[in-house]
């Protein structure tokens, strides 16, 4: 075991360990979770079903698994790491065939007490995996073109399934979350710039693909792209979801209308009120105070993960703790865009406060990574 | 994953590395996040107000309340179309649960129509389920009832009232009132900046006659109520209502037991009565037959029913009394005799010879009594129609004046009623005929005229109302509407026709001669009643001519023709002759002879009109009391009891 070549002596062994987790981390996460369920029970008029309740087991559920990943040593995790990536590629193959289409988009493999979708995992999975393989490559290997293609393969080849299922924001997460790890890990600048303006030329491909046989993404996803660049064009179809989100937004005002007093959600105007739009709900009935100090919560966790990031000696550590921390990043940060009308509407939810299973349970395992880190972390 | 051993250099350097671009990606994310909470301030506090408004409209929805329709009464105030509350059933797909079991059980208690079903079915499938589908429209109070009491054993199920016209008196006034239908997109189509109300689904609105004349007036006014809805369209809550402006109630001039009796006299016949107040003007009673049920269009006519009225040849569906224009035959001649006496080419005792016939260039008009008349006054040739007397005065005087005396009775002049498709008539003129025809006026045309035939044309409410207005003297226009939401409307033309009162009397003598002189046309159908005697005069106007090939055949009176070609029968009366009170014109389309088929109908409804009910017997000739008292009888039966029974309070 290379990590032998730290110090384990001073690793906290048995319950000792309950003295290391990262408090202010697992606080954070309630304090953010608990916003969610705040909301879930406003946006079902007041009452703990259908959302609230499901989603307060889970989030226990979840938390028992944050902690029992977070006692388990680091290094078991980073062994696991290609075991992890090759089991959820295969189970993302597999719903590619016989997984249950739902919403016209994610598939996901019903697992009795929730619906497992691949995909979430893959998020965690390729961190791992990436994380994993600069800690095995010497440093000076990191900007060589070979080995520079080793990891693009590790993000193409999920990015590609889940693009497939379709799922455009997934596929956005997992190539931004896979290209941190990277950068994280001191690919050449070049490279970067390369890829961005790969995507630039890319984006201006598909968009000249469009109506031709050739064409490489769906009509829906190109209406989408459209009503987002123009809400207006449409605003009782593909517009809906935008204008309805920025209207229920913007009218929250500096202070909101008040707890369960918010109009266009109580009201269904807000589409998806419960998931990827739920922030609107919060926005609109705690206005701008409320929204802001959800976003304060979210730039909490960051620092207090990417301290944790930049302290540990570890590499497998850091790039781990700051590849899940981006993909979280990522995660809100796509999401408030698309509700605020600065990036299209991609079916991405809000992490921790939105309401569904596995996005939630994967999170918080993610964060059980993050907290084994922490506990185990050389000293 | 075994890993090669690491050099320690390597290994600071990749940690000042990542530390160095964690910084980076560190800052890029507090970046984003900063962007994130300014772009939120600008929403939330720059654009609130913005926003907040666009979320008060998404939230407030106007919905329109129907006004109650105005209701129309007759002169007594008895309801001629009313709104009655019509019941129907609906289900809420939502609340039902299983559908198909609700409906089954439903159709146990409630007879369903399949057809009516099957649309409910579609339309449910179409529509949101929170929202009420009709499963049956016009259900009776007890199918209603019982719907109601096996509630809960219904779920979903709801009856429904709202308000639907209704014609009580049903065939009564069909021709009058008209009737009221579903608003069509062709209706939508003719209007210009369509009331908001009619966009409403199913909104009645006048369709025919003053139903449609007076929509303006009887529709009203939407109310609105505020209510707040969701994304759907459902209602969470009213937030504020204004009622709307019922439409205004209109009283009629007609009494509807004397339209009753019009309608129940002229019996199958295809025939038109019109009364005329002699001191208003007042129509008490205009009647087509045969008429049709309004009722009928209101709930959407069948096809077949439809069929059945439009295929009979006495066309229940046209308005005779105004739409109907009629050669008007020798109760044309009054105006042509005023038109000579007021032009001072007759007297009183000016005489024309009578030979049975005249020759106007080379042509030979006949008068009706082969044999002739001999020598005759005015009194004496309206007693007798003379046809001779009246070809001798025409032209003398020239259609022109003829004409002018026509228009100042009422004949060729569209009156402003509001019934549907009124009728102008026709009084030729010279002019006209150059116009029209592109030909000159020939003698022969005003010889034509003169015994109302030739181009000729009124209508039987016209002719009524030249009755009325040479037994008054006074320039009347008929009134159909006497009070709209009890404001009584003026009495128009009580005013002197301008016509010299000893004129006026002259013919007004001939007239009575007609009725109550042995040799009178109308002798047959006379009062005796020394206090009401009729004034009267007959007409009888050729639908064509009976062919020299069919009086070869043996055709030689109108009862061998086929009904289509017979003579139209007409005739106008007043009474009391002293003081007159009512003016009536009889027409009856291929009748025969007016005298013997008109003047009858004419005596029995100017005395109806004048006893308000059924005369007493002794005002008629002692040798006719037997048949009158038969026809009282039987008519009595034919009537809805209700009106009678209103009658006998009245």
């Amino acid at each position: 075991m290379s990590y032998l070549e730290y110090t384990v002596k001073t690793v906290p062994s048995g319950l000792r360990k309950i003295f290391y987790v990262n408090w202010p981390l697992a606080l954070l996460l309630t304090a953010v979770a608990s916003v969610g369920f705040l909301m879930l029970y406003s946006v079902a008029g007041g009452s703990f079903n259908p959302w609230a309740e499901p989603q307060m087991k889970r989030f226990a559920l979840g938390m028992v698994a944050m902690f029992v990943i977070g006692m388990v040593p680091i290094w078991f995790w980073r062994n696991l790491s290609g075991v992890a990536y090759a089991g959820t590629l295969v189970l993302l193959i597999f719903v590619e065939f016989f997984g249950t289409v739902g919403m016209g988009a994610q598939r996901w493999i019903d697992i009795g007490f929730m619906r497992l979708q691949p995909s979430e995992l893959m998020k965690i999975a390729l961190v791992m995996l990436l994380a994993a393989y600069y800690d095995w490559l010497p440093t000076r290997k990191v900007s060589h073109p070979l080995w520079v293609l080793v990891p693009v393969l590790m993000i193409l080849v999920p990015t590609y399934l889940v693009l497939k299922q379709p799922d455009l924001g997934t596929a956005v997460l997992l190539m931004a979350g896979g290209g941190a790890v990277m950068f994280l890990a001191g690919v050449h600048w070049g490279y970067f710039a390369v890829v961005i303006g790969a995507a630039i030329g890319l984006v201006a491909t598909v968009f000249q693909s469009r109506g031709t046989s050739w064409q490489l993404i769906k009509d829906y996803q190109f209406r989408r792209i459209d009503t987002f660049l123009d809400p207006s064009n449409d605003p009782l179809g593909a517009g809906y979801h935008i204008t309805q989100s920025k209207i229920a937004l913007g009218s929250g005002g500096w202070a909101g209308r008040g707890y369960m007093q918010g109009t266009q959600s109580r009201l269904n105007f807000l589409p998806e009120k419960h998931t990827d739009f739920i922030f609107t709900t919060l926005a609109e009935e705690f206005g701008f105070v409320g929204g802001a100090s959800l976003l304060i919560l979210y730039a909490l966790i960051l620092l207090f993960c990417i301290s944790s990031a930049m302290a540990n000696k570890d590499r497998y550590s850091s790039l781990l703790i700051f590849g899940v921390t981006t993909t979280f990043f990522l995660f809100f940060a796509v999401n408030m865009s698309m509700v605020m009308g600065l990036a299209p509407v991609v079916g991405v939810p809000l992490p921790l406060v939105s309401y569904g299973g596995s996005a939630m349970i994967v999170l918080l395992a993610a964060f059980g990574l993050v907290q084994s880190a922490h506990i185990h972390r050389p000293r | 994953m075994a890993r090669p051993p690491r050099n320690p250099r390597d290994t600071a350097t990749s940690k000042g590395k990542f530390t160095r671009r964690g910084l980076i990606l560190g800052g890029m994310q507090a970046g984003f996040m900063g962007l994130l909470a300014l772009r939120m301030r600008y929403m939330q506090v720059d654009q609130a107000d913005q926003f907040r408004l666009l979320a008060e409209e998404n939230r407030i929805n106007i919905r329109l309340i129907p006004p109650a329709r105005g209701e129309i009464f007759d002169r007594m105030g008895v309801p001629i179309a009313s709104n009655e509350p019509a019941y129907r059933i609906t289900i809420v797909r939502e609340d039902a649960g299983d559908v198909d079991e609700v409906i089954a059980r439903l159709k146990e208690l409630v007879p369903l129509d399949p057809a009516e079903l099957e649309r409910a079915l579609a339309e449910m499938k179409r529509s949101a389920p929170f929202l009420p589908i009709t499963l049956a429209d016009r259900v009776t109070w007890e199918d209603v009832s019982k719907v109601a009491v096996n509630a809960p054993a219904l779920p979903g199920i709801t009856p429904e009232v709202g308000l639907s016209r209704s014609y009580p008196l049903k065939e009564d006034f069909a021709h009058v009132v008209g009737y009221v239908g579903p608003v069509s997109d062709y209706d939508l189509e003719r209007i210009e900046d369509p009331d908001q109300l009619l966009r409403i689904p199913r909104f009645q609105i006048g369709k025919v006659g003053l139903e449609s004349k007076m929509e303006d007036q009887l529709r009203g006014k939407a109310g609105a109520r505020r209510v707040e809805v969701n994304a759907v369209g459902r209602v969470m809550r009213e937030l504020s209502r204004r009622e709307g402006e019922a439409g205004a109630n209109l009283q009629l001039s007609i009494d509807h037991r004397l339209q009753n009796y019009i309608l129940a006299r002229l019996g199958n016949e295809s025939a038109a009565a019109v009364v005329v107040d002699c001191k208003t003007g007042d129509l008490l009673g205009i009647g087509s037959a045969p008429a049709f049920d309004p009722n009928l269009f209101v709930r959407g006519i069948s096809v077949a029913d439809y069929r059945t009225l439009t295929e009979n040849d006495h066309r229940p569906l046209a308005s005779k009394t105004v739409q109907g224009t009629y050669p008007p035959g020798s109760t044309f001649k009054m105006v042509v005799g005023l038109a000579g006496l007021e032009s001072g080419e007759i007297g009183p005792e000016s005489t024309f010879y009578c030979p049975g016939h005249l020759d106007v260039s080379g042509r030979r008009f006949h008068c009706w009594k082969r044999g002739g008349h001999g020598h005759l006054n005015l009194e004496g040739a309206l007693r007798e129609s003379c046809d001779v007397y009246f070809y001798e005065l025409a032209m003398r005087i020239g259609i022109e004046k003829i004409s002018d005396m026509a228009n100042r009775l009422g004949l060729g002049v569209r009156h402003d009623l509001p019934m549907s498709a009124v009728a102008q008539g026709l009084m030729p003129t010279k002019a006209w005929k150059r116009e029209v025809r592109g030909e000159e006026w020939r003698i022969g045309d005003s010889v034509n005229a003169s015994i109302g035939q030739g181009y000729v044309l009124a209508s039987p409410m016209q002719l009524a109302l030249m009755t009325a207005r040479i037994a008054s003297g006074k320039s009347l226009e008929p009134r159909l509407i006497k009070s709209i939401n009890g404001v009584e409307q003026p009495v128009l033309g009580d005013v002197p026709l301008g016509i010299n009162e000893n004129h006026l009397r002259l013919v007004r003598k001939g007239m009575y001669a007609v009725s109550n002189d042995r040799r009178g046309t109308g002798y047959g159908s006379r009062i005796i009643s020394e206090t009401i005697r009729l004034a009267g005069k007959s007409g009888t106007s050729q639908v064509r001519n009976i062919t020299a090939a069919e009086r070869r055949a043996g055709v030689t009176s109108n009862a061998d023709l086929p009904w289509n070609r017979r003579d139209h029968a007409l005739f106008v009366n007043f009474a009391p002759f002293n003081d007159p009170k009512v003016a009536v014109a009889v027409v009856v389309e291929h009748g025969g002879g007016g005298s013997s088929v008109a003047a009858p109908i004419a005596r029995d409804v100017a005395m109806q009109a004048l006893f308000e009910g059924d005369p007493p017997l002794d005002i008629y000739p002692a040798k006719d009391r037997e048949k009158i008292s038969a026809q009282q009888e039987r008519l009595r039966e034919m009537r809805p009891p209700e009106i009678t029974e209103r009658k006998s309070r009245a």
